[in-house]
């Protein structure tokens, strides 16, 4: 264990990734390349943003990871693991007790605090890649401003489906300049991004990009004029554990009688809430 | 006629390559528009004419002799390597479009022009539906309503006599008249001044090519657009164009009213070609 620096990587690594952090900072929403080093975990698992909580974690921090809203998966345990392992940081699945958050797939229902840092994995940055294929040209387009290609991407689906069907990773405009990409978070999430208390980082390992929302930062979702963004709606749907209907949800099927139902989707968070009622942990 | 052009392009030219010794010299021996030194193409030389309000102008001239390359130097495609152009519409006629930012370019690109391109893969996505091709260009105009870009579109497809219920299909299902006509309903949507035409019937059958020049003169006709119509066959510019330029190796040999030049051509490849339609 002692043959890695604190944090696995090389202070000069940090300092460089430190650096992109806070260009990123400086230009809401500006994709700032940096030199993603090999993870010894594998590309695609967040390589990104485990890079930039390894330079951000200091001894004093609380470290929770979640993955497609649970604390227990393979993936986040396997990140924590190595945090810990190299720093010795203290872990948690409770949301409020964390100072660094590292999350796929979600941003938690519990409200973040200014005083939390939260770094979201991305496996691609670029919002107008699936119009423009060149790194070149898209790198021409953010700096004209040139969205079209974003706002062609959502016309098309509502032309084919008469309502923008795109559930994950939804483009928002960032501090009325940059759109971006933010990360494969539900529509649900979106809106905590907006004006939120606590800084968000987003961190792509594959295509060597850092990006960041600074608290308070106008963030929004692309609509048309006529179709409003919209979040998932959950209508006469609640949480079959905790009752709970303003909280994003997974749908499950019971495996005896082949019912749909619903649960929360943040694990922890349902978890939290059971306590606080004094019922029992279901797990 | 006698207003101010709406276009006036002076001394455009593009070149591929950045020349040498040889080919920079005044009267250096070319092999057609190229130069045998340094492998430089001298795609469009000093190209100037002017477009004027209403009408169409032809572009003539054989194969690589630089009409691709003049219009997508005009469409902002290619940057041209010297020459100036006006518009108009863009400051009065008063600013060189040629030297403006992206921004800008795209801005004119978007409102003032028009663009049917030669190869329909350059001009169209052809796994986006066909109505989100036709919208494209307003969303890039800045248009965010949808129901409103919906109804345009459903205008033009009717106009360019494609079935509404056909709409959603990409383009990439269509046959090469249909996929022009996208092109063309494509290119009219932000309801530009100008319409630049490459080759619109190359490559079709000859019925198709008939029906696609028809409508090329009716929406002349109902819109009041000014149209430059690029092709290598005369016997489209006769059909279209009021007044005609040949280009033969990059450079504008002739130029005139089409009727003259058909009746009376003046340089010998002109009457070549002139000979070879009768
Ligand atoms: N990207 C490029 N790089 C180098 N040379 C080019 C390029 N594009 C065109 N050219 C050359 O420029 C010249 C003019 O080509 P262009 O496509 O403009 O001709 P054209 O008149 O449109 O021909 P056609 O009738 O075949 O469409 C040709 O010699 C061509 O080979
Ligand atoms: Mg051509
Ligand atoms: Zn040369």
């Amino acid at each position: 264990m002692n043959k890695f620096p604190f944090a696995f990587l090389d202070e000069q690594s940090k300092k460089e990734i430190r650096r992109a952090i806070l260009k990123g900072v400086a230009i809401p929403g500006y994709q700032v390349p940096f030199a993603s080093r090999e993870m010894p975990i594998g590309r695609g698992w967040g390589t990104g943003g485990l890079q930039i909580t390894l330079a951000l974690v200091g001894k004093e921090d609380v470290l929770k990871v979640i993955d497609q809203g649970s604390d227990e998966s393979v993936n986040a345990v396997n990140i924590k693991k190595l945090v810990q392992n190299t720093t010795g940081v203290q872990t948690t699945i409770h949301t409020s007790e964390a100072t660094l958050i590292q999350s796929r797939h979600r941003i938690p229902e519990v409200p973040l605090r200014s005083d939390q840092i939260l770094v979201l994995q991305v496996p691609e940055p670029e919002p107008l890649r699936r119009v423009e294929r060149s790194e070149f040209k898209t790198k021409q387009l953010h700096a004209e401003k040139e969205y079209s290609g974003a706002w062609l991407w959502l016309f098309e689906q509502i032309m084919r489906y008469n309502q923008t069907t795109q559930g994950a990773d939804y483009p928002v405009l960032v501090h009325e300049r940059y759109v971006m990409n933010p990360s494969p978070i539900p529509r649900f999430d979106n809106p905590k991004i907006n004006d939120s208390d606590a800084l968000i980082l987003f961190g792509a390992g594959r295509e060597k990009k850092i990006y960041a929302v600074p608290p308070y930062t106008k963030v929004e979702s692309l609509a048309f004029d006529d179709y409003p963004f919209e979040i998932e709606k959950f209508e006469g749907k609640a949480c079959k554990v905790t009752g709970l209907t303003n909280v994003f949800l997974d749908e499950m099927t019971d495996e005896v009688t082949g019912e749909t139902y619903y649960v929360c989707n943040d694990t922890s968070f349902m978890q939290e809430y059971l306590e606080k009622r004094g019922t029992v942990n279901v797990r | 006629m006698f207003d101010k052009p709406i276009l006036q392009i002076k001394n455009l030219s593009k070149q591929y390559g950045k020349g040498c010794l040889h080919c920079q010299n005044d009267g250096a021996q070319l092999e057609r528009n190229f130069c045998p030194v340094c492998k430089t193409v001298y795609a469009c030389k000093d190209i100037s004419f002017d477009l004027h309000r209403g009408e169409i102008l032809g572009i003539v001239g054989e194969s690589g002799s630089g009409k691709s390359t003049l219009m997508k130097s005009l469409y902002f495609d290619e940057e041209v390597t010297s020459g100036e152009g006006y518009l108009i519409d863009y400051h009065e006629g008063k600013e060189n479009i040629f030297s403006q930012s992206g921004q800008q370019l795209r801005w004119i690109r978007n409102t003032l022009l028009g663009m049917v391109y030669q190869n329909p893969m350059l001009g169209l996505k052809m796994d986006f539906s066909s109505i989100s091709n036709i919208a494209e260009k307003q969303i890039a105009a800045g248009n965010r309503n949808v129901d409103n870009m919906v109804s345009r579109s459903y205008e033009l497809l009717d106009k360019v006599n494609i079935p509404v219920d056909r709409s959603k299909e990409p383009p990439k299902n269509f046959s090469g008249g249909m996929q022009q006509r996208v092109q063309i309903a494509k290119a009219l949507s932000s309801n530009p001044p100008i319409l630049l035409l490459d080759e619109v019937t190359t490559g079709l059958d000859l019925s198709v090519q008939a029906a696609v020049l028809d409508l090329i003169k009716t929406i002349q006709r109902e819109m009041q657009i000014s149209m430059i119509v690029v092709s290598h066959d005369l016997a489209v510019i006769r059909m279209l164009a009021d007044r005609t330029v040949v280009m033969l190796n990059g450079q504008i040999i002739e130029e005139g009213l089409t009727d003259q030049i058909l009746e009376d051509p003046n340089h010998p490849y002109t009457q070549q070609l002139v000979y070879s339609l009768l």
